[in-house]
Protein backbone atom coordinates (compact mmCIF):
# COMPACT_ATOMS: atom_id res chain seq x y z
CA UNK A 1 0.00 0.00 0.00
CA UNK A 2 2.78 2.66 1.14
CA UNK A 3 4.97 1.47 -2.37
CA UNK A 4 1.34 2.11 -4.36
CA UNK A 5 1.28 5.40 -2.98
CA UNK A 6 5.13 6.04 -3.66
CA UNK A 7 4.69 5.44 -7.34
CA UNK A 8 1.20 7.24 -7.31
CA UNK A 9 3.38 10.08 -6.35
CA UNK A 10 6.43 10.24 -8.44
CA UNK A 11 3.91 9.31 -11.47
CA UNK A 12 1.86 12.13 -10.47
CA UNK A 13 4.08 14.75 -10.46
CA UNK A 14 5.48 13.90 -13.57
CA UNK A 15 1.78 14.43 -14.92
CA UNK A 16 1.74 17.62 -13.47
CA UNK A 17 4.93 18.93 -14.80
CA UNK A 18 3.69 17.54 -17.88
CA UNK A 19 0.49 19.81 -17.91
CA UNK A 20 2.80 22.91 -16.34
CA UNK A 21 4.76 22.60 -19.38
CA UNK A 22 2.23 22.94 -22.70
CA UNK A 23 4.55 24.14 -24.77
CA UNK A 24 6.70 20.83 -24.66
CA UNK A 25 3.79 19.32 -25.58
CA UNK A 26 3.97 21.79 -28.99
CA UNK A 27 7.83 21.30 -29.65
CA UNK A 28 7.53 17.53 -29.08
CA UNK A 29 4.62 17.06 -31.72
CA UNK A 30 5.78 19.34 -34.60
CA UNK A 31 8.55 16.67 -35.18
CA UNK A 32 6.26 13.82 -35.87
CA UNK A 33 3.46 16.19 -38.05
CA UNK A 34 6.58 17.54 -39.89
CA UNK A 35 7.63 14.09 -41.00
CA UNK A 36 3.95 12.64 -41.58
CA UNK A 37 2.94 15.60 -43.57
CA UNK A 38 6.01 16.69 -45.49
CA UNK A 39 7.46 13.81 -45.79
CA UNK A 40 4.50 11.72 -46.30
CA UNK A 41 2.90 13.97 -48.80
CA UNK A 42 6.18 14.47 -50.71
CA UNK A 43 7.25 10.75 -51.56
CA UNK A 44 3.39 9.40 -51.57
CA UNK A 45 3.22 10.24 -54.95
CA UNK A 46 5.88 9.47 -56.36
CA UNK A 47 6.03 6.15 -54.57
CA UNK A 48 2.87 5.00 -55.36
CA UNK A 49 1.34 1.65 -53.49
CA UNK A 50 3.84 -0.25 -51.33
CA UNK A 51 0.83 -2.33 -50.47
CA UNK A 52 -2.47 -3.81 -51.63
CA UNK A 53 -4.42 -0.35 -50.75
CA UNK A 54 -1.49 1.31 -48.68
CA UNK A 55 0.57 4.37 -50.06
CA UNK A 56 3.32 5.48 -48.20
CA UNK A 57 1.68 8.22 -45.90
CA UNK A 58 -0.84 5.31 -44.29
CA UNK A 59 2.50 3.35 -44.14
CA UNK A 60 4.28 5.63 -42.06
CA UNK A 61 1.57 6.76 -40.02
CA UNK A 62 2.22 3.88 -37.49
CA UNK A 63 5.67 4.42 -37.63
CA UNK A 64 4.95 7.60 -36.89
CA UNK A 65 2.93 7.06 -34.14
CA UNK A 66 5.75 4.66 -32.13
CA UNK A 67 8.44 7.24 -33.08
CA UNK A 68 6.42 10.01 -31.08
CA UNK A 69 5.99 7.37 -28.23
CA UNK A 70 9.58 6.19 -28.41
CA UNK A 71 11.05 9.44 -28.19
CA UNK A 72 9.11 11.14 -25.93
CA UNK A 73 9.49 8.20 -23.43
CA UNK A 74 12.99 7.57 -24.03
CA UNK A 75 13.97 11.80 -23.60
CA UNK A 76 11.87 11.73 -20.43
CA UNK A 77 15.07 10.46 -18.44
CA UNK A 78 16.24 13.68 -19.03
CA UNK A 79 13.74 14.59 -16.13
CA UNK A 80 16.20 12.62 -14.24
CA UNK A 81 19.39 14.17 -15.10
CA UNK A 82 17.16 17.78 -14.38
CA UNK A 83 16.24 16.63 -11.01
CA UNK A 84 19.52 16.07 -10.33
CA UNK A 85 20.91 19.05 -11.39
CA UNK A 86 18.19 21.57 -9.62
CA UNK A 87 18.74 19.38 -6.18
CA UNK A 88 15.57 17.99 -6.21
CA UNK A 89 16.72 14.39 -6.79
CA UNK A 90 18.01 14.77 -3.12
CA UNK A 91 14.23 15.28 -2.25
CA UNK A 92 13.04 12.73 -3.82
CA UNK A 93 16.30 10.20 -2.45
CA UNK A 94 16.14 11.24 0.95
CA UNK A 95 12.32 10.56 1.17
CA UNK A 96 11.24 7.35 2.89
CA UNK A 97 9.71 5.70 0.08
CA UNK A 98 11.76 2.30 -1.99
CA UNK A 99 14.36 3.25 -4.95
CA UNK A 100 11.88 0.47 -6.64
CA UNK A 101 8.81 3.31 -6.06
CA UNK A 102 10.74 5.95 -7.99
CA UNK A 103 12.55 3.81 -10.33
CA UNK A 104 8.82 2.43 -11.37
CA UNK A 105 6.94 5.45 -10.83
CA UNK A 106 9.25 7.61 -13.06
CA UNK A 107 8.58 5.05 -15.63
CA UNK A 108 5.11 4.89 -15.53
CA UNK A 109 4.81 8.89 -15.77
CA UNK A 110 7.57 8.57 -18.55
CA UNK A 111 5.25 5.76 -20.44
CA UNK A 112 2.07 7.87 -19.25
CA UNK A 113 2.85 11.26 -21.02
CA UNK A 114 4.62 9.50 -24.29
CA UNK A 115 1.34 7.41 -24.55
CA UNK A 116 -0.90 11.10 -24.69
CA UNK A 117 1.75 12.23 -27.33
CA UNK A 118 1.27 9.31 -29.17
CA UNK A 119 -2.77 9.60 -28.63
CA UNK A 120 -2.81 13.21 -30.09
CA UNK A 121 -1.10 11.90 -33.26
CA UNK A 122 -3.69 9.15 -33.47
CA UNK A 123 -6.03 12.22 -33.77
CA UNK A 124 -4.47 13.05 -37.37
CA UNK A 125 -5.37 9.83 -38.45
CA UNK A 126 -8.63 11.19 -40.47
CA UNK A 127 -6.37 14.25 -42.16
CA UNK A 128 -4.21 11.55 -44.15
CA UNK A 129 -7.54 9.94 -45.01
CA UNK A 130 -7.42 7.04 -42.64
CA UNK A 131 -10.11 5.68 -40.23
CA UNK A 132 -9.49 2.76 -37.24
CA UNK A 133 -12.16 1.29 -35.47
CA UNK A 134 -12.69 1.51 -32.15
CA UNK A 135 -11.11 -2.09 -31.23
CA UNK A 136 -8.27 -0.95 -33.37
CA UNK A 137 -7.53 2.27 -31.43
CA UNK A 138 -8.49 -0.18 -28.25
CA UNK A 139 -5.41 -2.31 -29.64
CA UNK A 140 -2.91 0.06 -30.17
CA UNK A 141 -3.09 1.91 -26.61
CA UNK A 142 -1.17 -1.34 -24.64
CA UNK A 143 0.95 -2.07 -27.79
CA UNK A 144 1.59 1.88 -27.54
CA UNK A 145 2.17 1.66 -23.88
CA UNK A 146 4.63 -1.41 -23.87
CA UNK A 147 6.69 0.32 -25.94
CA UNK A 148 6.57 3.60 -23.97
CA UNK A 149 7.56 2.19 -20.78
CA UNK A 150 10.53 0.04 -21.94
CA UNK A 151 11.62 3.01 -23.79
CA UNK A 152 11.17 5.18 -20.77
CA UNK A 153 13.00 2.71 -18.60
CA UNK A 154 15.35 2.71 -20.66
CA UNK A 155 16.15 6.60 -20.75
CA UNK A 156 15.96 5.84 -17.19
CA UNK A 157 18.50 3.58 -16.79
CA UNK A 158 21.16 5.77 -18.42
CA UNK A 159 19.82 8.84 -16.41
CA UNK A 160 20.73 7.38 -13.26
CA UNK A 161 24.07 6.96 -14.41
CA UNK A 162 24.75 10.36 -16.39
CA UNK A 163 25.81 12.99 -13.98
CA UNK A 164 25.42 16.44 -16.58
CA UNK A 165 22.37 17.25 -19.25
CA UNK A 166 25.08 18.05 -22.10
CA UNK A 167 25.98 14.08 -21.60
CA UNK A 168 22.98 12.81 -21.77
CA UNK A 169 21.87 14.57 -24.44
CA UNK A 170 24.73 13.44 -26.46
CA UNK A 171 23.51 10.03 -25.64
CA UNK A 172 20.11 10.84 -26.37
CA UNK A 173 21.18 11.92 -29.64
CA UNK A 174 23.68 8.74 -30.48
CA UNK A 175 20.95 6.11 -29.23
CA UNK A 176 18.02 7.61 -30.37
CA UNK A 177 17.86 8.65 -34.04
CA UNK A 178 19.44 5.21 -34.98
CA UNK A 179 17.31 3.37 -32.57
CA UNK A 180 14.22 5.53 -35.17
CA UNK A 181 15.86 4.86 -38.33
CA UNK A 182 16.87 1.19 -38.09
CA UNK A 183 13.09 0.36 -36.41
CA UNK A 184 11.40 -0.29 -39.58
CA UNK A 185 8.90 3.32 -38.88
CA UNK A 186 9.89 4.72 -42.16
CA UNK A 187 10.28 1.44 -44.40
CA UNK A 188 9.34 -1.67 -45.08
CA UNK A 189 12.04 -4.36 -43.25
CA UNK A 190 12.53 -6.65 -45.37
CA UNK A 191 15.45 -6.85 -48.62
CA UNK A 192 18.09 -4.76 -46.62
CA UNK A 193 21.36 -4.95 -47.19
CA UNK A 194 22.56 -7.48 -44.36
CA UNK A 195 24.26 -5.44 -42.01
CA UNK A 196 21.46 -3.11 -41.81
CA UNK A 197 19.20 -6.16 -41.22
CA UNK A 198 21.29 -7.08 -38.40
CA UNK A 199 21.17 -3.70 -36.71
CA UNK A 200 17.42 -3.69 -37.32
CA UNK A 201 16.76 -6.73 -35.72
CA UNK A 202 19.08 -5.86 -33.09
CA UNK A 203 17.07 -2.84 -32.46
CA UNK A 204 14.12 -3.20 -29.25
CA UNK A 205 12.61 -0.58 -30.88
CA UNK A 206 11.72 -2.69 -34.00
CA UNK A 207 9.42 -4.75 -32.13
CA UNK A 208 7.37 -1.63 -30.76
CA UNK A 209 6.74 -0.36 -33.96
CA UNK A 210 6.08 -3.65 -36.24
CA UNK A 211 3.09 -4.66 -33.56
CA UNK A 212 1.44 -1.25 -33.84
CA UNK A 213 1.79 -1.29 -37.67
CA UNK A 214 0.26 -5.02 -37.60
CA UNK A 215 -2.73 -3.48 -36.06
CA UNK A 216 -3.11 -0.24 -37.71
CA UNK A 217 -2.51 -1.78 -41.61
CA UNK A 218 -4.39 -5.25 -40.33
CA UNK A 219 -1.97 -8.10 -40.25
CA UNK A 220 -1.88 -9.85 -43.64
CA UNK A 221 -0.16 -13.83 -44.65
CA UNK A 222 2.57 -12.75 -47.23
CA UNK A 223 2.48 -9.03 -46.32
CA UNK A 224 5.69 -6.99 -47.63
CA UNK A 225 5.80 -5.56 -44.22
CA UNK A 226 5.85 -8.24 -42.19
CA UNK A 227 9.16 -8.75 -39.71
CA UNK A 228 10.98 -12.02 -40.13
CA UNK A 229 13.28 -13.17 -37.59
CA UNK A 230 15.11 -16.58 -38.72
CA UNK A 231 12.80 -17.35 -41.17
CA UNK A 232 9.82 -16.92 -38.78
CA UNK A 233 7.28 -14.68 -39.49
CA UNK A 234 6.46 -12.36 -36.13
CA UNK A 235 2.95 -12.21 -35.07
CA UNK A 236 1.97 -9.36 -32.47
CA UNK A 237 2.36 -12.01 -29.79
CA UNK A 238 5.84 -12.40 -30.65
CA UNK A 239 6.92 -9.00 -30.60
CA UNK A 240 5.06 -8.32 -27.61
CA UNK A 241 6.73 -10.89 -25.78
CA UNK A 242 10.21 -9.61 -27.22
CA UNK A 243 9.98 -6.14 -26.14
CA UNK A 244 8.35 -6.94 -22.67
CA UNK A 245 11.47 -8.98 -21.81
CA UNK A 246 13.45 -5.84 -23.24
CA UNK A 247 11.41 -3.30 -20.62
CA UNK A 248 11.77 -5.97 -17.70
CA UNK A 249 15.47 -5.92 -18.12
CA UNK A 250 15.77 -2.39 -18.18
CA UNK A 251 13.25 -1.93 -15.52
CA UNK A 252 15.36 -4.04 -13.35
CA UNK A 253 18.45 -2.70 -14.03
CA UNK A 254 17.10 0.81 -13.70
CA UNK A 255 16.01 -0.15 -9.96
CA UNK A 256 19.03 -1.45 -9.29
CA UNK A 257 20.35 1.67 -10.47
CA UNK A 258 18.55 4.06 -8.34
CA UNK A 259 18.74 1.85 -5.59
CA UNK A 260 23.36 2.68 -5.73
CA UNK A 261 22.71 6.59 -6.04
CA UNK A 262 24.62 8.21 -3.70
CA UNK B 1 15.11 4.92 25.25
CA UNK B 2 18.73 6.74 25.21
CA UNK B 3 18.62 10.26 25.85
CA UNK B 4 20.70 10.47 22.79
CA UNK B 5 18.78 11.04 19.67
CA UNK B 6 22.04 10.91 17.49
CA UNK B 7 25.37 8.56 18.04
CA UNK B 8 28.20 9.05 15.55
CA UNK B 9 31.05 6.30 16.29
CA UNK B 10 34.07 6.81 14.29
CA UNK B 11 32.75 7.59 10.87
CA UNK B 12 34.74 7.19 8.55
CA UNK B 13 34.09 8.29 4.64
CA UNK B 14 36.90 8.20 1.59
CA UNK B 15 36.35 9.29 -1.79
CA UNK B 16 39.43 7.52 -3.19
CA UNK B 17 42.66 8.72 -2.09
CA UNK B 18 40.67 11.99 -0.06
CA UNK B 19 39.54 11.01 3.65
CA UNK B 20 36.67 13.88 3.57
CA UNK B 21 35.61 12.39 7.44
CA UNK B 22 38.44 11.17 9.14
CA UNK B 23 37.20 9.09 12.53
CA UNK B 24 34.61 11.36 13.84
CA UNK B 25 32.43 10.24 17.28
CA UNK B 26 29.87 12.48 19.10
CA UNK B 27 26.56 12.50 20.18
CA UNK B 28 23.74 14.57 20.22
CA UNK B 29 21.00 15.15 22.90
CA UNK B 30 17.25 15.30 22.39
CA UNK B 31 16.19 19.04 21.86
CA UNK B 32 19.59 20.26 21.13
CA UNK B 33 20.42 22.38 19.13
CA UNK B 34 24.04 20.94 17.54
CA UNK B 35 26.34 23.07 15.44
CA UNK B 36 29.44 21.96 12.84
CA UNK B 37 31.39 24.90 12.43
CA UNK B 38 34.19 24.84 9.96
CA UNK B 39 35.63 25.96 6.34
CA UNK B 40 34.05 24.60 3.22
CA UNK B 41 35.45 21.37 2.27
CA UNK B 42 35.64 20.18 6.07
CA UNK B 43 33.87 17.55 5.81
CA UNK B 44 30.31 19.01 7.08
CA UNK B 45 28.09 18.05 4.11
CA UNK B 46 29.60 14.69 4.28
CA UNK B 47 29.18 14.06 7.21
CA UNK B 48 25.19 15.09 6.92
CA UNK B 49 24.51 13.37 3.58
CA UNK B 50 25.80 10.12 5.78
CA UNK B 51 23.85 10.86 8.57
CA UNK B 52 20.96 11.26 6.26
CA UNK B 53 21.56 8.26 4.35
CA UNK B 54 22.29 9.51 1.12
CA UNK B 55 25.91 8.10 1.72
CA UNK B 56 27.51 5.08 2.81
CA UNK B 57 29.96 5.40 5.00
CA UNK B 58 33.58 3.87 4.41
CA UNK B 59 33.32 2.32 7.90
CA UNK B 60 31.85 3.57 11.67
CA UNK B 61 28.26 3.63 12.92
CA UNK B 62 25.67 6.49 12.96
CA UNK B 63 22.45 6.27 14.96
CA UNK B 64 19.54 8.42 14.23
CA UNK B 65 16.82 8.24 16.43
CA UNK B 66 17.82 4.62 17.06
CA UNK B 67 17.85 3.80 13.64
CA UNK B 68 21.46 2.70 11.79
CA UNK B 69 21.95 4.65 8.90
CA UNK B 70 22.42 2.15 6.59
CA UNK B 71 20.66 -0.85 7.22
CA UNK B 72 17.26 1.05 8.32
CA UNK B 73 17.31 4.04 5.91
CA UNK B 74 13.69 3.88 5.77
CA UNK B 75 13.03 4.24 9.20
CA UNK B 76 15.99 6.88 8.98
CA UNK B 77 14.14 9.01 6.60
CA UNK B 78 11.12 8.63 8.84
CA UNK B 79 13.02 10.38 11.14
CA UNK B 80 14.72 13.38 9.51
CA UNK B 81 13.76 16.60 7.71
CA UNK B 82 16.40 18.38 5.35
CA UNK B 83 17.07 21.69 4.47
CA UNK B 84 20.11 21.45 1.75
CA UNK B 85 22.97 23.92 1.23
CA UNK B 86 21.84 24.37 -2.24
CA UNK B 87 18.02 24.58 -3.47
CA UNK B 88 15.93 20.94 -4.29
CA UNK B 89 12.80 22.49 -4.55
CA UNK B 90 10.48 21.73 -7.77
CA UNK B 91 10.99 25.04 -9.33
CA UNK B 92 8.80 24.37 -11.99
CA UNK B 93 5.50 23.12 -9.46
CA UNK B 94 3.62 25.74 -7.40
CA UNK B 95 5.23 26.11 -2.92
CA UNK B 96 1.58 24.51 -2.58
CA UNK B 97 2.42 21.35 -4.63
CA UNK B 98 6.19 21.32 -3.57
CA UNK B 99 4.50 20.66 -0.27
CA UNK B 100 1.74 18.32 -1.13
CA UNK B 101 4.38 16.18 -3.22
CA UNK B 102 6.41 15.77 0.34
CA UNK B 103 3.36 14.95 2.07
CA UNK B 104 2.75 12.51 0.18
CA UNK B 105 5.94 11.05 -0.01
CA UNK B 106 6.22 11.25 3.50
CA UNK B 107 3.15 9.36 4.16
CA UNK B 108 0.82 12.33 5.67
CA UNK B 109 -3.00 11.34 6.51
CA UNK B 110 -5.43 13.40 3.95
CA UNK B 111 -6.76 14.72 7.17
CA UNK B 112 -4.08 16.03 8.69
CA UNK B 113 -2.18 17.23 5.32
CA UNK B 114 -3.75 20.51 4.15
CA UNK B 115 -4.27 21.64 7.61
CA UNK B 116 -0.63 21.22 8.18
CA UNK B 117 0.78 22.72 5.02
CA UNK B 118 -1.79 25.96 5.39
CA UNK B 119 -0.17 26.20 9.06
CA UNK B 120 3.31 26.07 7.56
CA UNK B 121 2.85 28.35 4.77
CA UNK B 122 0.98 31.07 6.92
CA UNK B 123 3.92 30.55 9.46
CA UNK B 124 6.75 31.18 6.81
CA UNK B 125 4.38 33.99 5.02
CA UNK B 126 3.84 32.34 2.08
CA UNK B 127 0.19 31.87 2.00
CA UNK B 128 -0.30 34.52 -0.39
CA UNK B 129 1.73 32.99 -3.17
CA UNK B 130 1.46 29.38 -2.70
CA UNK B 131 0.09 28.91 -6.47
CA UNK B 132 2.89 30.68 -7.85
CA UNK B 133 5.25 28.28 -9.31
CA UNK B 134 8.57 28.25 -7.13
CA UNK B 135 10.95 30.00 -9.55
CA UNK B 136 9.29 33.00 -9.43
CA UNK B 137 10.46 32.76 -5.87
CA UNK B 138 13.12 34.99 -4.38
CA UNK B 139 16.09 33.10 -2.90
CA UNK B 140 14.91 34.01 0.79
CA UNK B 141 11.16 32.68 0.12
CA UNK B 142 12.90 29.98 -1.37
CA UNK B 143 14.53 29.16 1.70
CA UNK B 144 11.52 29.62 3.78
CA UNK B 145 9.74 27.32 1.54
CA UNK B 146 12.38 24.62 1.95
CA UNK B 147 12.11 25.03 6.06
CA UNK B 148 8.56 24.53 5.93
CA UNK B 149 8.81 21.43 4.08
CA UNK B 150 11.62 20.16 6.27
CA UNK B 151 9.36 20.66 9.35
CA UNK B 152 6.13 19.31 7.34
CA UNK B 153 6.27 15.69 8.78
CA UNK B 154 7.05 16.82 12.64
CA UNK B 155 10.55 15.08 12.06
CA UNK B 156 12.69 14.02 15.04
CA UNK B 157 15.99 15.79 13.62
CA UNK B 158 15.97 18.82 11.32
CA UNK B 159 19.23 19.00 9.03
CA UNK B 160 20.50 22.06 8.48
CA UNK B 161 23.27 22.73 6.07
CA UNK B 162 24.01 25.96 5.42
CA UNK B 163 20.77 27.24 5.87
CA UNK B 164 21.32 30.85 5.63
CA UNK B 165 24.31 31.14 2.93
CA UNK B 166 23.61 33.59 0.49
CA UNK B 167 20.85 35.61 1.97
CA UNK B 168 20.94 39.08 3.06
CA UNK B 169 21.09 39.76 7.26
CA UNK B 170 17.31 40.65 7.44
CA UNK B 171 16.03 37.38 5.67
CA UNK B 172 18.41 35.48 7.88
CA UNK B 173 17.41 36.79 11.03
CA UNK B 174 14.03 36.04 10.10
CA UNK B 175 15.14 32.39 9.14
CA UNK B 176 16.28 32.19 12.39
CA UNK B 177 13.36 33.27 14.60
CA UNK B 178 11.60 30.71 12.69
CA UNK B 179 14.23 28.04 13.21
CA UNK B 180 13.89 29.04 17.40
CA UNK B 181 10.11 29.22 17.35
CA UNK B 182 9.64 25.93 15.34
CA UNK B 183 12.37 24.30 17.80
CA UNK B 184 9.77 25.13 20.97
CA UNK B 185 6.58 24.26 19.69
CA UNK B 186 8.08 20.57 17.91
CA UNK B 187 10.53 20.17 20.41
CA UNK B 188 12.75 18.97 17.41
CA UNK B 189 16.25 18.70 17.64
CA UNK B 190 18.67 20.97 15.19
CA UNK B 191 21.58 19.67 13.34
CA UNK B 192 23.41 22.51 11.52
CA UNK B 193 26.68 23.28 9.42
CA UNK B 194 27.67 27.07 9.06
CA UNK B 195 31.01 28.40 8.71
CA UNK B 196 29.21 31.43 9.71
CA UNK B 197 30.36 32.49 13.38
CA UNK B 198 26.88 34.53 13.74
CA UNK B 199 24.85 31.20 13.18
CA UNK B 200 27.07 29.03 15.26
CA UNK B 201 26.46 31.30 18.53
CA UNK B 202 23.04 30.07 17.94
CA UNK B 203 23.98 26.77 19.02
CA UNK B 204 23.77 25.07 22.50
CA UNK B 205 27.02 23.25 21.54
CA UNK B 206 29.68 23.04 18.66
CA UNK B 207 31.91 21.20 17.08
CA UNK B 208 34.48 22.57 14.86
CA UNK B 209 35.67 20.70 12.36
CA UNK B 210 38.73 20.53 10.40
CA UNK B 211 39.83 18.34 7.43
CA UNK B 212 37.48 15.43 8.37
CA UNK B 213 38.62 15.72 12.34
CA UNK B 214 36.29 17.43 15.26
CA UNK B 215 39.33 19.40 16.86
CA UNK B 216 37.02 20.94 19.50
CA UNK B 217 33.12 20.76 20.96
CA UNK B 218 31.59 22.64 23.65
CA UNK B 219 28.77 25.16 24.12
CA UNK B 220 29.77 27.96 22.38
CA UNK B 221 30.82 30.04 25.60
CA UNK B 222 32.85 27.53 26.55
CA UNK B 223 34.76 27.33 23.17
CA UNK B 224 35.46 31.31 23.28
CA UNK B 225 36.59 30.95 27.16
CA UNK B 226 39.45 28.58 25.66
CA UNK B 227 41.24 31.50 23.86
CA UNK B 228 40.37 33.42 26.94
CA UNK B 229 40.73 37.17 26.90
CA UNK B 230 38.62 39.83 26.21
CA UNK B 231 39.99 43.35 24.36
CA UNK B 232 39.79 46.68 25.59
CA UNK B 233 40.45 49.41 23.66
CA UNK B 234 40.35 52.84 25.31
CA UNK B 235 41.07 56.29 24.31
CA UNK B 236 42.30 59.14 26.95
CA UNK B 237 43.07 62.66 26.96
CA UNK B 238 46.91 61.26 27.10
CA UNK B 239 47.44 58.21 25.86
CA UNK B 240 51.22 58.02 26.91
CA UNK B 241 50.33 58.41 30.73
CA UNK B 242 47.57 56.65 30.66
CA UNK B 243 49.49 53.65 29.08
CA UNK B 244 52.14 53.79 31.73
CA UNK B 245 49.35 53.82 34.42
CA UNK B 246 47.96 50.42 33.26
CA UNK B 247 50.80 49.12 32.75
CA UNK B 248 52.00 49.66 36.35
CA UNK B 249 48.37 49.01 37.85
CA UNK B 250 47.40 45.73 36.35
CA UNK B 251 50.97 44.35 35.40
CA UNK B 252 49.89 44.00 31.55
CA UNK B 253 51.10 44.95 27.98
CA UNK B 254 49.34 47.40 26.36
CA UNK B 255 49.65 48.48 22.62
CA UNK B 256 49.84 52.05 21.54
CA UNK B 257 48.74 53.40 18.02
CA UNK B 258 47.29 56.26 16.48
CA UNK B 259 43.62 54.64 17.21
CA UNK B 260 44.51 54.59 21.12
CA UNK B 261 45.17 51.93 23.64
CA UNK B 262 44.40 48.06 23.91
CA UNK B 263 45.12 45.55 26.25
CA UNK B 264 43.93 42.27 26.67
CA UNK B 265 41.86 40.88 29.90
CA UNK B 266 40.92 38.05 31.28
CA UNK B 267 37.07 39.24 32.42
CA UNK B 268 36.37 42.30 30.81
CA UNK B 269 33.34 42.76 31.17
CA UNK B 270 33.73 42.42 35.66
CA UNK B 271 37.28 44.91 34.90
CA UNK B 272 35.40 47.39 32.85
CA UNK B 273 33.43 49.01 35.87
CA UNK B 274 36.63 49.25 38.53
CA UNK B 275 38.65 50.56 35.82
CA UNK B 276 36.77 53.34 34.47
CA UNK B 277 36.20 54.00 38.71
CA UNK B 278 39.66 54.24 39.79
CA UNK B 279 41.64 55.38 36.14
CA UNK B 280 43.27 59.36 37.15
CA UNK B 281 43.02 60.17 32.90
CA UNK B 282 39.90 61.09 31.18
CA UNK B 283 38.51 58.72 29.29
CA UNK B 284 37.41 59.56 25.70
CA UNK B 285 35.80 56.20 24.57
CA UNK B 286 36.53 52.66 25.71
CA UNK B 287 35.33 49.45 23.78
CA UNK B 288 35.11 45.71 25.02
CA UNK B 289 35.40 43.47 22.62
CA UNK B 290 34.60 39.76 23.34
CA UNK B 291 36.77 36.62 21.90
CA UNK B 292 34.97 35.22 19.32
CA UNK B 293 34.32 32.01 17.49
CA UNK B 294 36.43 33.23 14.93
CA UNK B 295 39.35 33.71 17.17
CA UNK B 296 38.89 30.26 18.58
CA UNK B 297 38.97 28.89 14.97
CA UNK B 298 42.07 31.09 14.34
CA UNK B 299 43.96 29.38 17.64
CA UNK B 300 43.15 26.15 16.85
CA UNK B 301 43.99 26.01 13.12
CA UNK B 302 45.93 29.04 12.90
CA UNK B 303 43.82 29.86 9.70
CA UNK B 304 40.73 32.73 9.48
CA UNK B 305 37.68 30.71 8.70
CA UNK B 306 36.48 34.04 7.01
CA UNK B 307 39.16 34.27 4.31
CA UNK B 308 37.27 31.44 3.13
CA UNK B 309 33.85 32.56 3.57
CA UNK B 310 33.98 35.06 0.63
CA UNK B 311 35.20 32.81 -1.94
CA UNK B 312 32.39 30.21 -1.02
CA UNK B 313 29.70 33.38 -1.46
CA UNK B 314 30.87 33.94 -4.62
CA UNK B 315 31.29 30.26 -5.80
CA UNK B 316 27.40 30.30 -4.61
CA UNK B 317 26.84 33.28 -6.47
CA UNK B 318 28.52 32.29 -9.80
CA UNK B 319 27.05 28.84 -9.48
CA UNK B 320 22.99 30.42 -9.18
CA UNK B 321 24.23 32.69 -11.45
CA UNK B 322 25.20 29.63 -14.27
CA UNK B 323 21.73 27.96 -13.63
CA UNK B 324 19.68 31.19 -14.45
CA UNK B 325 21.59 30.90 -17.62
CA UNK B 326 21.11 27.18 -18.64
CA UNK B 327 17.50 27.40 -18.15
Amino acid sequence: MNNLRGIYTIWYRDLLRFWHDKMRLIGSLTFPLLFLFIFGSGLSARMGLLGPGIDFTRFIFPGIIGMTVLMSSFMAGVSVVWDREFGFLKEVLVAPISRTCVAVGKTLGAATVALLQGMLILLFAPLIGVSFSMWTVLALLPLMFLLAASMGSFGILLATRIRTMEAFQAVMQMLMFPMVFLSGAFFPVQGLPTWMNILVKLNPATYGIDPIRQVALGTQADSPFSLILFGHTMSIWDDVMILALFGLVTTVLAIWSFSNQE
Amino acid sequence: MSDYIIEVENLVKRFGGLVAVDDISFKVKVGEIFGFLGPNGAGKTTTINILCTLLRPTSGRALINGFDAVRQQSQVRQSIGLVFQDPSLDERLSGLQNLRFHAMVYNMPASVREQRIEQFLQMMQLWDKRHNEVRTYSGGMKRRLELARGLLHHPKVLFLDEPTLGLDPQTRHRIWEYILKLRQQEDTTIFLTTHDMDEANKANRIAIIDYGKIIAMDSPEKLKKMVGKDIISVKTDDDKRAAKEIELRYQIEVRHDSSGLTFEIADGEQFLPDFIKEFSHKILSVNLRCSSLDDVFLKLTGREIREEEVRDTLKAMVRQHGRRMRR
